[in-house]
């Protein structure tokens, strides 16, 4: 264990906001589970007891008749926000005198960084590039993720969970959000961060960053690795293509057919409320994203870099 | 005045007596008029809220009164953006993070040290990283300027995240929002644009290494770069492709620092704001806050709804 080793990437100026996000990110996720818990539980109440349904204000915070409803932005939020600018304007004075921003040699294009790392919000962009060549992870992904974000709202037609924290009533949505957000964007940025070291290789924490250190891996094609009685390896460039065409092809058409039938049984007011474009599309974007760790793991696990082999590109 | 002297005493001496007349009988008059009127001075300032100067900034009065404190939020440029009264749980913190007013404050402190940064800034290859120096040990207060600077965009990049999981947990881009959620992910985009644009500036290895990284991945654009798929049959080189476009060279340069300078300083801030400009005006027109609303149920899911005043209250 070189703790030093540790000590030195997580003290580094620029990894301490990366550092923060963890327990901002816990605290933050416990204040929301805590206040959807509450709502559920109302929900469920209010559910079984229709009467009560009726009269209830439905909030979980108490009200008692003859107060107000609204209240005066003047002084009541305003000061929360002067209270809220304060609190942040300490906390930036306090970090910009204690810690210094990053400043290392003038630069020099003779000289490679080693890692050179893109700034910490990128990271799972480059951590991708392990994965996957850079036109899907540098250009492709970011436009897939900001589209993919822009349609939220458009395929999302549960009416339910709109204006309070609520578990119960927008499950998938908010495993989907979660899946993204927390496991493909949030960790990579971590493993980014804290994991890759020189040469951008795999370094646990508290490992040494070996400059030395060597990997010997022989990463293969999938193509290359169709067992011998199922007619492989594929050698043929034509065959190259079709293949990976059958093999990418295929994973959207079983995936595809696998959330109908999720959608069908288990969530069938949802999937009546979805026109086909809406479905379609949430179909194409949950794949895309479920096919990121699948393809990590093939990498990772078994030593296989691409699927799909064209001679324009490769997936 | 000696017009008036003129025609009104015609004769030379009675006019020089009535003169000195009337000064005396000014003077006299001064006795009595200056304390009256210093005395009336007092009695005004002891309420200031009469004066000319204060109704003429504050258009309303300043008594503690309900309208008093609709008026000061509605006759206010500033706080305008507010209405007069909102929801009483919407003030709670648990609800909103105030997270979306929090990354508001952040871009103010941002563009104020970035103004100050840049008196001592010239975006070229000689002086850049000089610059950054004589910021660091001679400028007074320099240091702790940049520092504020960089730490405040790391935490804007934070405090966007948070503001977008908390609408997303909240269902708040739910109708009649959506419009809104997107011009909220195109804000996060220029977000980490703005942050990334300036992390070439201070010309060191960690950013001219970051910038290079980040920006060799526009090689690999779809038709659009060199060495992007069909690139190379749309006759794309590292002379025309779009990282040329972007740097203004086919390295990162002298170009290269002075367009990042331009974009972090000038054209995001700018595009930004407009698009800041929407997103607040839209929260409002939308129905203003999203919640905390009413828990809605099951049976009530598919039911008409009421326009965006029921999702509201």
């Amino acid at each position: 264990m070189d703790w030093r080793q540790l000590w030195e990437i997580c003290s580094a100026p620029d990894n301490v906001p990366i550092v923060g996000l963890i327990p901002l990110l816990a605290f933050f996720i416990y204040l929301a589970w805590k206040q959807a818990h509450a709502n559920d539980q109302l929900i469920g109440q209010l559910e079984t007891d229709p009467a009560l349904a009726k009269t209830h204000h439905r909030k979980t915070w108490p009200f008692k008749p003859g107060w107000q409803k609204e209240v005066h932005v003047w002084p009541f939020l305003l000061r929360i926000e002067f209270l809220a600018a304060i609190i942040v304007t300490i906390i930036l004075m306090v970090w910009s005198i204690t810690l210094n921003a990053p400043l290392e040699e003038p630069s020099n294009p003779n000289l490679t960084m080693n890692p050179a790392k893109a700034p910490w919000y990128f990271l799972g962009l480059q951590e991708m590039l392990v994965y996957f060549d850079p036109w899907i992870a540098g250009v492709v992904m970011p436009t897939l993720i900001i589209v993919g974000l822009m349609v939220i709202p458009y395929i999302d037609t549960n009416p339910l969970g709109s204006g309070y924290y609520t578990w119960r009533q927008r499950r998938f949505a908010i495993s989907v959000f979660l899946f993204g957000f927390i496991i493909l964007w949030v960790s990579m940025i971590m493993i980014g961060t804290f994991i890759r070291g020189p040469g951008w290789q795999w370094f646990w924490p508290g490992q040494t960053w070996d400059h030395n250190r060597l990997i010997y891996e022989v990463n293969r094609d999938l193509p290359d690795e169709i067992p011998r009685w199922l007619g492989g390896p594929i050698v043929s460039n034509w065959a190259k293509g079709v293949f990976g065409a059958i093999v990418v092809g295929g994973y959207y058409l079983i995936g595809g057919g696998l959330l109908y039938s999720l959608f069908r049984r288990r969530m069938a007011k949802d999937f009546r409320r979805m026109s086909l474009l809406q479905f379609s599309i949430m179909q194409f974007f949950l794949l895309t994203m479920v096919a990121l760790p699948i393809k990590m793991s093939l990498r990772l696990l078994w030593h296989i870099k691409y699927v799909w082999i064209t001679p324009w590109f490769n997936v | 005045m000696a017009d008036e002297n003129n025609s009104s005493g015609s004769n030379g001496k009675n006019g020089k007596v009535g003169v000195i007349e009337r000064v005396k009988d000014d003077i006299q008059a001064l006795k009595t008029d200056i304390p009256s009127k210093a005395k009336e001075q007092l009695e005004g300032l002891k309420d200031p809220t009469k004066t000319q100067v204060y109704t003429s900034i504050f258009r309303h009065k300043h008594d503690d009164t309900p309208r008093n404190r609709a008026l000061g939020v509605l006759s206010n440029v500033f706080l305008h953006l507010h209405p007069a009264k909102i929801n009483r749980d919407a003030v709670r913190y648990s609800y909103t993070w105030g997270m979306g007013g929090i990354t508001f404050y952040l871009f103010i402190i941002l563009t104020y040290t970035g103004v100050l940064l840049m008196f001592y800034y010239h975006p070229t290859k000689v002086q850049a990283f000089r610059d950054v120096l004589y910021l660091e040990h001679d400028v007074p207060f320099g240091k702790i300027l940049r520092n504020m600077h960089r730490w405040a965009a790391h935490l804007m990049v934070i405090a966007v995240w948070l503001h977008m999981f908390r609408v997303f947990l909240t269902g708040s881009y739910k109708k009649p929002r959506e419009f809104n959620w997107n011009i909220g992910v195109l804000l996060l985009v220029f977000t980490l644009l703005l942050s990334f644009t300036g992390y070439l500036l201070p010309d060191d290895q960690l950013g001219f290494w970051a910038v290079t990284v980040g920006t060799n991945m526009a090689r690999a654009t779809p038709l659009l770069g060199h060495e992007g798929p069909f690139g190379h049959q749309l006759g794309m080189t590292p002379y025309n492709d779009v990282r040329f476009g972007l740097l203004g060279g086919s390295i990162v340069d002298a170009n290269a620092l002075l367009r990042s300078y331009i974009w972090h300083c000038i054209g995001i801030p700018i595009v930004a704001s407009v698009l800041m400009i929407v997103h607040f005006w839209r929260v409002r027109k939308d129905g203003g806050i999203s919640g905390p609303a009413q828990v809605m149920l099951e049976a009530e899911a598919d039911k008409p709804r009421r326009g965006p005043k029921a999702a509201g209250e």
